[in-house]
């Protein structure tokens, strides 16, 4: 993976395997901390302590058309390259949260990459799904949740293409304000 | 072009979207649009999917295409990603292999515009029920 926002992409679409309907995606920056913090929560069906325990395992997966399951392994591995660590919490029924840390200035922390991009095309291909995205840095934050967009759209696809493009510029602007 | 920086800024884009999609809604029926599903897992966003799919989203509307875009998981066919499932109304789904902005490109300008066949079909294997 060239930069975290592909990780992001990747580990939501597990997100959205789980059958979920609201997922979280939350990215922290702190330089004065030294940390990059990026965390998905999700109200899918959740996993037992067993799978749990496996799914860092790059030879487990749960699908059937091949036999590893590479996102998981490589973005923990990116976290504990850079001193960060890859921490997941899930129940069965209880959805799952993954969390992952990076040491802000490691030379090997890949850069976080268009989130922008990434959120709008996670929003664009899952209608269903009520994303609420998070962005904190030193300076502030920025949050979007596409509940408040489909309120606003008033029956409007929110899959449609110009607001797709929309919603991308709408975030790239604001995470540039920030 | 305005910058969008508030959902303020994006209603005026909705105004306008509801404008076209009150006129399509009176000349088509929905099942008449190309369905476009990019293989969204660890292998293709690796290989570069996200660009892909942005590429289409940026460029169907300007060539007069009404599809919809969607993504979709690992199709078993991780050696030729990025990979793109395109189903044309009445026809069988055809998959596309290496699919980089410029096949994208292609694929618009010829498949999608104009039926004609582009190289890096992956023959089907499957049928989807």
């Amino acid at each position: 993976m060239k930069d975290l926002a592909s990780h992001i992409m990747d580990i939501v679409q597990n997100s959205i395997r789980a059958c979920a309907g609201e997922i979280e995606v939350y990215v922290a920056e702190s330089q004065e901390d030294n940390r990059l913090t990026i965390r998905i929560r999700d109200n899918g069906c959740g996993m037992s302590a067993e799978t749990v325990a496996r799914v860092r395992d790059p030879f487990f997966t749960s699908r059937t058309v091949r036999k590893v399951g590479l996102g998981i392994p490589l973005l923990q591995q990116n976290a504990e390259r850079t001193g960060g660590r890859l921490d997941i919490v899930s129940a069965p029924g209880e959805g799952t949260t993954l969390t992952a840390t990076f040491e802000y200035d490691h030379l090997d922390r890949p850069p976080l990459g268009d989130m922008a991009e990434t959120m709008s095309l996670l929003i664009g291909a899952n209608p269903g799904i009520r994303f609420v995205y998070r962005h904190e840095t030193d300076r502030g934050a920025y949050s979007l949740d596409t509940q408040e967009v489909c309120e606003m759209l008033e029956g409007v696809p929110i899959d449609y293409p110009e607001i797709i493009a929309g919603i991308r510029e709408m975030i790239r602007e604001n995470l540039r304000a920030l | 072009m305005e910058k969008i920086k508030s959902l303020a800024d994006l209603k005026k884009i909705k105004d306008n979207v509801q404008a076209k999609i009150e006129l399509r809604e009176k000349s088509e029926h929905p099942e008449s649009r190309i369905q476009i599903k990019v293989a969204m897992a660890t292998c293709g966003i690796a290989a570069g999917s996200k660009a892909t799919m942005a590429y289409f989203l940026d460029h169907l509307e300007e060539n007069g295409i009404d599809a919809v875009v969607t993504q979709t998981g690992c199709m078993g066919y991780c050696y030729a990603e990025p990979t793109v499932e395109i189903t044309k109304p009445g026809k069988e789904p055809i998959v596309f292999g290496h699919v980089n902005c410029a096949k994208a490109e292609e694929i618009i300008q010829k498949y999608l515009k104009n039926d004609e066949l582009v190289e890096g079909i992956i023959p089907a294997n499957y049928q989807s029920i």
